[in-house]
This record gives structure tokens, C-alpha cells and sequence, in this order.
């Protein structure tokens, strides 16, 4: 079969796997979104005995392989089924889907937090002590001063963070999650013909393009809302990827 | 709870211990791979050349937007029907080959290293004080000795982070090959829990290695990164 055959008969597959790479990505980067601010927070306030466990948690996540991640919690709850299935979650530990999006949220969650942190510590001292001087309660500097800026620093990175938790999510397929890697690889089990790969590694490089400019996108309309030409400092280094 | 990791026939420490070795193998072999794409694409990138540019560009582009699993089923399955095509095209009598994994996953974990570094690399080239080198060529150095005189030296201690950063990443990805069944850490672990029933126990083992090898790692780069920075003089 030619490129163009593989495409007419099997791009229903690579559609649906496409949706569910894309449903696994942004719903595991949401969730992370959701809980990471809140451990950035306190890995900057904190006395250093509470941030120990965020630090062992997020130096785990990002010095282990996302796989292994993946294997301990999808194959590990296994050795734990009858506890589980006492508590009424060994339901939610069978499913690969929700395993991959538990564990690619639990990476994630590591990865934002550390982003974060570095906004954080970006907002100028100034600014900070502005507010305080026009009498804003510690609340206030948080959601007027400190959010916003650290946000504006941090986005780029974010985004980033985003786009490799894409390529990463990939890794579901090894659990029998349908992604795009999956279907890719269910296509080329039946057909032995190679060009499934390349059409897959197109769908992923426009999912990348795409992504990227939405953000950036995004990142401009934010910045006029605020009245600001463009996004300051941090700007990501050509040698910073993910650690 | 210990004897599982005895080594030897009762426990499985010497089958992790020997899956652990296949891992480092594979990082230790890739480095090289992968530090020389990486000057290849940094200078095609850095070319003013414009189609060796856009071809610096495009692989560096396509590389890291490909998800690395895929990359390596891209080499593991296509290097291998090609490499049987011209097998059979050169002898027809010839059986067909197995593509070795243990290949496949120094080309694939290469090129996507090699794209990454290309990018680390293009930045510290970049990051050379103009001056220096023009101040080289003043003195009548070739481009040649402004290389290797001015040049490389300083791009180890400006690329030595991003370098860094790959290296660890390079040992978390060497997990995927166990995908295409070559016996590293990860696949030995997988067969221990495949006898033991114990799969928390043993990837959690498996977690642990990698994460010590990550610390260590990191250790080590920041003791190379103080050498590569001594006397350069810092702001108070």
C-alpha cells in the first residue's frame, strides 16, 4: 500500500487516536495546573520541613523515567488489589486510561510546580513591597501582585511543559490506552506498512505547531489586556529543556 | 521481603544488576552519538548556507516535536526493512536479519539527543563574545584555530548545563527500549514481576535505581560545572 491508501482506509483510527492524545494531554496538564500553584507556594514560604516533601516528590518525578511512573502505578496497584477493592478504587486503578492520566498528572504536577516556583521568585521585591506600603493584606499581594506577574514570567515555560507532556503521553499506548500512538501502532500490526509512522509523526508535529501558536496566541492577548508590550525577562533559553 | 533481591538463583538482584548494565550501556554509547549530531545540526544551523540552515533547522524542528517512543519504532522498524531490502537486493538468497534493539535504541535515543543538543549548542556558539573571536582572526588565526583555540573551549562551559540536563534525560529515555525488547533495567524488572506477582515492589526497586542514578548524575554535573566556571570571575 501507498502513503496516501494507508490514510483513505485507516484515518478514522488515527483521528480518534488523535482526540484521545489530545484529551489525555490537556486534562492531565489541567489537573496539574490545578494543584501546582498551591505547592509552588509553599515551596517558597514554607519552613524548610514542609517543603521537604514537595522537594523529594518533585525530584522523584523528574529523575525517574515517566514509564516507570506509569508501570508502578498501572502494574503496582495490582499487588495491592484487595485493599483497593475494599476502598472501592480498584475500579479506577484497572482502568489504563485513568492510571496514564493519573500518572502523566502526578509528572506534570511535578514539572509546573518547579516552573512556577521560578515565576514566584521572579516577581520583583519591589513590587511586592509597593503593595504592602498601599496597606494590601498578604491575600491581596497574592491575587494582584504576586499571580499575575509570576503567570506573565512563567507562561513560555508552561507552555513548553505542555508540549512535552504531549509527546510523553504517548507512552500511554504501552498500557493499551488508543492514543495516536496506539492506533498508530494497532495500524501497523495489521498492515506491516511503514509510512503509518510518518503519517503519525505529522499529526504530532501539527498538534506541536498548532499548540504552539494558540499559545502564543494567547500569550499576546493577555499582554495587551494588561497593557504590556510583551512578555518580560524569562524568555527560555535556547539550552533550557525540560530536566 | 530481602531474599527477592538476593543475588544469584533464589533472588533477582543479579538479574537487575545485569538489566542495569545493559541501561548504562546503552547512555554510555549514545553520548558520543548524540554529542556528534548535536555539533552537526549546531553547525548546519549556524551555516550561511541557507539550505544546510533549513536543513539544521528542519531536523532539529521534527526531532523534538516527534514523541520519543516514536522515534524509536520509526528506526527499530524502519532501519530494519531497510537494512532487509538491500540485504535481499544484494544476495536474494539471504535469510531476513533481526535489526538489533540494543542499534536501534543507540540511533533513535541518538538523533533525539542530537536534536536537542544541536539547539544547547547553537545558543553557547552564540553566546561567545564576538569580540574574542574577531580579535583571533586579527591576529591571523585561521577559522580552524579560532575553533579550536577560542571557540570550543568556551562552548563546553557555556552548553555544559543543557548538556547536562540531556544526559539525565537521555537515562530516563533508555527505559523505552524495553519496549522493543532489549533487556535493560526496565524489561528485567518486568520479568521479575512476571514470576514474583510483585510489581509494586519490584518498579518500585526499578524507580529507585533510576532516581539514584539521576542524584548521582547531578552530583556529578554540578562538580564539572564548578571545574568548567573556575576562574571566571562572577558578579558580587
Amino acid at each position: 500500500m501507498n502513503p496516501i491508501d494507508i490514510i483513505t482506509a485507516y484515518w478514522p483510527r488515527l483521528i480518534d487516536g488523535t482526540l484521545m492524545t489530545i484529551r489525555l494531554t490537556l486534562m492531565g496538564a489541567f489537573i496539574a495546573a490545578l494543584v501546582s500553584p498551591w505547592l509552588a507556594l509553599v515551596r517558597v514560604n514554607a519552613p524548610i520541613a514542609v517543603q521537604a516533601p514537595i522537594r523529594i516528590y518533585v525530584s522523584f518525578m523528574r529523575g525517574t523515567p515517566l514509564l516507570a511512573q506509569l508501570f508502578l502505578i498501572f502494574y503496582g496497584s495490582g499487588q495491592f488489589r484487595p485493599v483497593l477493592e475494599a476502598w472501592g478504587l480498584w475500579t479506577f486503578f484497572r482502568d489504563p486510561f485513568s492510571c496514564a492520566l493519573l500518572a502523566f498528572a502526578l509528572n506534570s504536577t511535578a514539572y509546573q510546580t518547579e516552573i512556577l516556583r521560578g515565576g514566584i521568585l521572579g516577581v520583583p521585591q519591589g513590587e511586592i513591597e509597593s503593595a504592602k506600603a498601599i496597606g494590601m493584606n498578604p491575600l491581596q499581594i497574592l491575587r494582584r501582585v504576586v499571580a499575575p506577574h509570576a503567570y506573565r514570567i512563567a507562561w513560555p515555560a508552561l507552555g513548553n511543559e505542555v508540549i512535552l507532556l504531549m509527546k510523553a503521553s504517548a507512552l500511554a499506548s504501552i498500557v493499551t490506552v488508543f492514543d495516536l500512538m496506539g492506533r498508530t501502532r494497532q495500524v501497523f500490526s495489521r498492515t506491516f506498512d511503514f509510512s503509518v509512522y510518518l503519517w503519525a509523526a505529522l499529526i504530532y508535529l501539527c498538534l506541536t505547531a498548532t499548540f504552539v501558536f494558540l499559545w502564543r496566541l494567547f500569550e499576546r492577548w493577555m499582554n495587551h489586556e494588561l497593557g504590556l508590550a510583551k512578555t518580560p525577562s524569562a524568555a527560555p533559553q535556547a539550552w533550557e529543556t525540560r530536566p | 521481603m530481602l531474599e527477592l533481591f538476593a543475588l544469584g538463583d533464589t533472588g533477582w538482584g543479579d538479574e537487575i544488576l545485569r538489566g542495569l548494565l545493559v541501561t548504562a550501556e546503552l547512555a554510555v554509547a549514545t553520548l558520543p552519538v548524540g554529542i556528534l549530531l548535536g555539533f552537526l545540526a549546531a553547525y548546519f544551523s549556524l551555516s550561511r548556507v541557507a539550505p544546510l540552515r533549513a536543513l539544521g533547522f528542519g531536523y532539529t524542528t521534527i526531532m523534538r516535536g516527534m514523541p520519543e517512543i516514536l522515534t524509536l519504532f520509526v528506526v527499530y522498524n524502519g532501519v530494519g526493512m531497510l537494512l532487509n531490502a538491500l540485504i535481499q537486493w544484494w544476495n536474494p538468497e539471504a535469510g531476513a536479519v533481526d535489526f538489533s534493539p540494543f542499534a536501534a535504541g543507540v540511533i533513535a535515543l541518538g538523533m533525539v539527543f542530537g536534536a536537542f543538543a544541536g539547539e544547547v549548542l547553537r545558543g553557547a556558539f552564540n553566546a561567545i563574545d564576538p569580540g574574542q573571536i574577531e580579535a583571533g582572526r586579527a591576529i591571523g588565526m585561521s577559522n580552524s584555530q579560532v575553533f579550536w583555540r577560542i571557540s570550543l573551549p568556551q562552548v563546553w562551559r557555556f552548553a555544559l548545563p543543557g548538556l547536562g540536563n540531556l544526559w539525565i534525560n537521555l537515562l530516563k529515555d533508555t527505559a523505552l527500549v524495553s519496549v522493543i525488547a532489549l533487556d535493560d533495567l526496565m524489561r528485567m524488572t518486568k520479568v521479575a514481576v512476571g514470576v514474583t506477582k510483585q510489581p509494586f515492589t519490584f518498579y518500585l526497586l526499578a524507580c529507585l535505581i533510576y532516581w539514584a542514578l539521576s542524584v548521582l548524575s547531578e552530583l556529578v554535573l554540578a562538580a564539572m560545572e564548578r571545574r568548567a566556571n573556575r576562574g571566571v570571575r562572577r558578579a558580587a
